[in-house]
């Protein structure tokens, strides 16, 4: 089975968000990126299949030389070559357009993404690159089997999980659940040494438009101080929500 | 040209999120000077929509339609868009439409924008204001491509009454083919779902062990809220994943989130942040959550929460 593995490269989840230039940028000085948590499960769950049932694992990322330390990372996790498209990531069609790129000259069976990522948390391009590729499509996934040609799947519905089948070829949005937390995978030194070799190809962009573009961003306003209720008077947390907040 | 929205129903009635989505159509078609068409799914009663601006209502039905499958939808989607000519569709920010939405982008070579919390700022270039780095910022997009979809987030513009006199087709749409087939479906009954709830109870760690858990049902129970947790909670199996809340779990939007034992670190909040008012009860003064919330009782959870289970139920017989 041949797995390809779409990786974002994302700041840490606990990182201070910025921007700078007028607002019109983020600000990257001083944040530690990393593979986007969606991404990491499902890299995991691509490891488990090529230890279990025989893959091979690319990784594939569409951004600017800064993310190849992150698709080193997923090297070193147990990938086994990765491809960086050489564009920066602006919009999520943008980015689906280019990853169908190479899916459509990879043949890939199975190609896993993150649902979401933690940044611009579009969770759009797993389901846009299905439909360019014309590939099944199955999102929120936690759950999938692999027998021959065909899958059967998890997802998550609203209070809920839904059991599906698709055929192969077949893109999926996962997130936590395709593996459980305990089981991500940690970079060795072996793996880290063994990464350095492992083949990174650079493929130019096919030059698409972005449909949407970020003119400027915007920090929620500040808020106010936490009002404190005594807890031996619990009736005026509730007057407060019932007559001031309105909420119960 | 007309504004098109998706008003999703369950059993026949429409969600709270559809009331939110005709009203945020309306006032988009209003700023472009359209019509407001929406479009239903097995419903027999559709007039509701009329009383928050919907001119028109494509209703489909169709047995084959009742479960949900993306592939399907998005043809519906698709057909009712070229039909009434619409320029921006407008679905809400559910599990299901999250699903549809990229593939409906792709068939219509329309430029999407999710997590949309406001009406557009400007219609030329078209320009929507969205939440970005998991609530802790917003983006202003412009989309320019000549058809644009816009994934509402909950609760961020509200149901707006605006009463017109409305009519109801029934819409003969195809249905497309899906591989993707659906065989079961679990879904915990008699409980308020996450993404439903006006308010929802969550505890964290400080709880100590899954079998303290009554209380924080109880508590629900009386408030008519889901129940929810942090994260380490249902990766020590203390409660269910679904109840997983935050950046890599569901996010909340609800009207009241209380959090019960919860210290509220970065990945929590970022999920929640979108949620009204925030009401914190936990033993240490110094914990995060405070700088967060809206009220706060520094207190032990196992004493303060069973006395405001008693209070409110007072409060509630009243
Ligand atoms: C990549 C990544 C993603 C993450 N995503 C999420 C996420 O989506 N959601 C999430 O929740 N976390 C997430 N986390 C974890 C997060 O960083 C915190 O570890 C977690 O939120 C802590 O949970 P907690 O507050 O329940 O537990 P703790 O940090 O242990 O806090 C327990 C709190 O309970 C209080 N307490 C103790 N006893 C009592 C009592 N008797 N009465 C009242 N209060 C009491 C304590 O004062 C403390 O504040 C993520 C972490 C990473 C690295």
């Amino acid at each position: 089975m041949k797995i390809l593995v779409c990786i974002s490269h994302v700041p840490d989840t606990t990182s201070k968000i910025n921007f700078t230039n007028n607002n019109a940028e983020f600000d990257k000085n001083g944040v530690q990126f990393v593979i986007n948590p969606y991404d990491e499960f499902c890299l995991t769950r691509a490891m488990w299949f090529k230890e279990k049932q025989g893959a091979t694992i690319t990784v594939v990322n569409v951004g600017g030389a800064e993310t190849e330390p992150t698709l080193r990372k997923a090297l070193a996790i147990g990938a086994d070559d990765a491809i960086r498209i050489n564009t920066e990531a602006t919009d999520g069609f943008l980015v689906a357009k280019e990853l169908a790129a190479v899916v459509k000259n990879g043949g890939y069976d199975l190609v896993l993404a993150g649902k979401e990522s933690a940044d611009y948390n579009g969770q759009m391009v797993p389901g846009m690159l299905a439909s360019l590729v014309d590939y099944n499509f199955v999102n929120a996934c936690v759950d999938i089997v692999v027998d021959d040609n065909s899958a059967t799947l998890k997802r998550e519905i609203d209070g809920g999980n839904e059991t599906l089948t698709a055929n192969l070829p077949l893109v999926v949005g996962g997130q936590k659940g395709i593996v459980e937390e305990k089981d991500l995978r940690i970079p060795n030194m072996r793996g880290i040494m063994m990464a350095r070799k492992k083949p990174l190809q650079v493929l130019e962009a096919t030059g698409t438009e972005a449909t949407t573009a970020i003119t400027s961003y915007e920090k929620p306003a500040a808020k106010g101080p936490v009002k404190l209720v005594d807890a031996s008077n619990l009736d005026e947390l509730i007057s407060l929500l019932h007559n001031e907040a309105k909420v119960i | 040209m007309s504004v098109l929205v998706f008003a999703d129903s369950k059993d026949g009635k429409f969600k709270k999120t559809a009331l939110e989505v005709v009203s945020y159509g309306k006032k988009v078609a209003s700023q472009l000077g359209v019509n407001l068409i929406a479009l239903t799914v097995n419903v027999n009663e559709t007039s509701e929509l009329y009383n928050y601006g919907a001119e028109k209502v494509l209703n489909v039905s169709n047995n084959s339609l009742s479960t949900f499958n993306a592939n399907k939808y998005a043809g519906l989607l698709e057909q009712a868009a070229n039909k009434e000519n619409a320029s921006v569709i407008i679905i809400d920010s559910s599990i299901d439409s999250l699903y549809m939405a990229p593939l409906l982008a792709v068939n219509l070579n329309a430029g999407y924008a999710s997590n949309v919390v406001a009406a557009p700022s400007n219609t030329a270039p078209f320009t929507v204001k969205r939440q970005a780095f998991s609530n802790k910022a917003f983006s202003h997009t412009e989309i320019h491509s000549a058809k644009k979809i816009i994934g509402l987030a909950k609760n961020s513009f509200g149901i707006h009454e605006s009463s017109v006199a409305g009519t109801t087709e029934n819409f003969e749409a195809n249905i497309v083919e899906s591989n993707v087939v659906s065989t079961n479906i679990e879904r915990v009954t008699g409980k308020v779902t996450i993404a439903d709830a006006d308010i929802v109870v969550s505890a964290g760690r400080g709880m100590k062990g899954p079998e303290n858990w009554g209380m924080i049902e109880e508590l629900a129970g009386v408030l008519n809220a889901a129940t929810a947790c942090s994260k380490p909670v249902s990766d020590l199996g203390w409660r269910p994943h679904g109840e997983h809340v935050g950046q890599t779990g569901k996010p909340v939007a609800s009207n009241l989130y209380i959090a019960i034992g919860i210290s509220g670190a970065i990945q929590h909040l970022a999920g929640i942040n979108a949620s009204k008012v925030k009401v914190v009860i936990n033993t240490d003064a110094e914990a995060p959550f405070f700088k967060a919330a809206d009220y706060g009782v520094v207190g032990d959870a196992f004493e303060v929460v069973p006395q405001l289970i008693e209070k409110l139920k007072a409060f509630k017989a009243a």
